[in-house]
C-alpha cells in the first residue's frame, strides 16, 4: 500500500513537472498574487511594495538601460509614473539582467540613466536575480500591472506599455493606461495581455 | 613543452579575445569606421518588410530546410551566434538548407548600423530587415509560444516548423538542423 502511495505521488510528480515544462514559462498569469521583494533602490534603500501604504496597485517594469527597446520606451515610463502615481499606481523599475554580463546595467550606470533622464520612480535592481524569474518576466521591457487586494498584489495585466515602440506619437493602443484606468474606475481590463519585443533578460 | 605550453596560451588569450570583441562589436563602432565605408553602402540591396510582407519568407511550402533568425546588431547574445549561423548556411547549402537573418534595428540605424555590420562581417546568408511597430500582433503570429525576446530562430521544413526564444551554441544549432535533414 505504501508503495502504491509513493508511486501515486511520482507519478503525481512527473505529470506536474512535465506540465510545467511543456507550459510557456513558469512566471505570474492572470489572477495570481505576485510576490513582494526588498530591492535595492539607485538611492541605496530597500524597497518593497509594501513600503507603500497608501497604494492602490503597481505598474511593475522590468527594464534596463542597455536595451534599445528598454531606452525607447524610457520616458513613457516616466511620464506613467507622473500620470499614475498619485492616483495611487506608482511605477516600480526592476533591473534584471547579470551586470557582470552587461556592465552597462550595474547600480552605477542605473544611477547615471535615472540621474540624466529625471526619473521619479524607483529604480531597483533585482541582484541575485530571484525576483525576475517569479513574475516570469523574459526581456526588457516586461510590464506587469497589479492590484492590491486582500490576497495580496494580484496580477491584473501583463505585456506591453502600447502599440508602437519606435514612436510614441504614432501609437494607437495604449495597453497599460487603459488597463489602469479600467482599475481605477473599478471597470473590466478589456486588454490583460499583450506581447510585446524586448531583449533577453542576461543571466 | 615549454613551446606546447606557449603555443596553449596564446590560443586561449586569442579566443578569449576574440569573443569579447563580437560581443562589443556592435556598439563599438565609431562613426569613423561608419564613415570609412559608407561610399560602399549603396552596394547592400537591403530589403525592408512588415509583417505582410516577411510572412510568405517564414512561410515557405518548398521542400528546404529553413532557418529564421531573428536578431539585431546591438544585440549581444544575437551577434555572438550569428557566425554558427553562417556556418550553417555554408556548410549545408548542397543540402537544401536556407538560412534568413532578419534584422530588428531601428530604421535610423540601417545606414549607420546595420549596413556597415553586414559588410563588416561580411554575411553571406540572406539578411533582410524587419519593421513592424505593432507587436502584439506579429508576436504571437510568429510563434503563440513567443514572448517577445530576442535572439529568436524559426527553423521549418514543410509543416514541420520549431520554435526557439533562445541563443544557440554552434553544436546545439546543428543538432537542430540535422533533426529536420533526417
Amino acid at each position: 500500500m505504501k508503495i502504491l502511495k509513493l508511486l501515486a505521488v511520482m507519478v503525481l510528480a512527473l505529470t506536474i513537472s512535465a506540465f510545467t515544462i511543456n507550459t510557456e514559462g513558469n512566471g505570474y498569469k492572470i489572477g495570481d498574487i505576485a510576490t513582494d521583494f526588498s530591492l535595492e533602490n539607485i538611492d541605496g534603500n530597500m524597497v518593497s511594495l509594501s513600503d507603500f501604504k497608501t497604494a492602490k496597485g503597481f505598474i511593475v517594469v522590468f527594464t534596463c538601460n542597455t536595451c534599445p527597446y528598454a531606452v525607447a520606451y524610457e520616458d513613457r515610463v516616466e511620464a506613467l509614473n507622473k500620470k499614475y502615481a498619485d492616483k495611487g499606481y506608482p511605477v516600480i523599475a526592476i533591473m534584471p539582467n547579470n551586470t557582470n554580463v552587461k556592465p552597462g546595467d550595474n547600480m552605477e550606470a542605473m544611477k547615471a540613466r535615472a540621474k540624466a533622464k529625471g526619473f521619479t520612480f524607483p529604480y531597483l535592481m533585482d541582484k541575485g536575480q530571484k525576483i525576475y524569474p517569479q513574475y516570469g518576466a523574459t526581456k526588457t521591457p516586461h510590464i506587469y500591472i497589479l492590484e492590491k487586494t486582500k490576497k495580496g498584489n494580484e496580477v491584473k495585466y501583463i505585456g506591453a506599455i502600447d502599440d508602437n515602440y519606435k514612436d510614441a506619437s504614432l501609437v494607437n493602443e495604449k495597453y497599460v493606461e487603459n488597463a489602469v484606468d479600467a482599475l481605477l474606475e473599478g471597470n473590466e481590463i478589456k486588454v490583460k495581455e499583450t506581447r510585446a519585443i524586448g531583449c533577453s533578460i542576461k543571466v | 613543452m615549454k613551446w606546447l605550453f606557449l603555443v596553449l596560451l596564446i590560443c586561449v588569450f586569442s579566443c578569449k579575445d576574440h569573443s569579447s570583441n563580437t560581443d562589443t562589436e556592435a556598439s563599438a563602432l565609431t562613426s569613423e569606421e561608419v564613415n570609412g565605408v559608407l561610399a560602399f553602402e549603396s552596394d547592400i540591396d537591403l530589403k525592408i518588410y512588415d509583417y505582410d510582407g516577411l510572412e510568405p519568407l517564414i512561410n515557405k511550402t518548398d521542400d528546404k530546410v529553413h532557418v529564421v533568425n531573428f536578431w539585431a546588431t546591438w544585440c549581444a547574445p544575437c551577434v555572438k551566434e550569428l557566425p554558427y549561423f553562417e556556418e550553417i548556411n555554408v556548410k549545408y547549402k548542397n543540402n537544401n538548407v536556407e538560412v534568413l537573418l532578419v534584422s530588428l534595428d531601428f530604421p535610423k540605424n540601417y545606414e549607420t548600423k546595420l549596413k556597415p555590420f553586414i559588410r563588416s562581417h561580411d554575411l553571406k546568408s540572406k539578411v533582410v530587415a524587419f519593421d513592424d511597430t505593432n507587436q502584439n500582433r506579429w508576436i504571437p503570429a510568429i510563434n503563440k509560444n513567443w514572448s517577445g525576446a530576442i535572439p529568436a530562430t524559426i527553423i521549418y521544413k514543410g509543416d514541420k516548423r520549431k520554435f526557439y526564444e533562445r541563443s544557440f551554441t554552434q553544436e546545439e544549432l546543428e543538432v537542430e538542423i540535422q533533426g529536420f535533414l533526417k
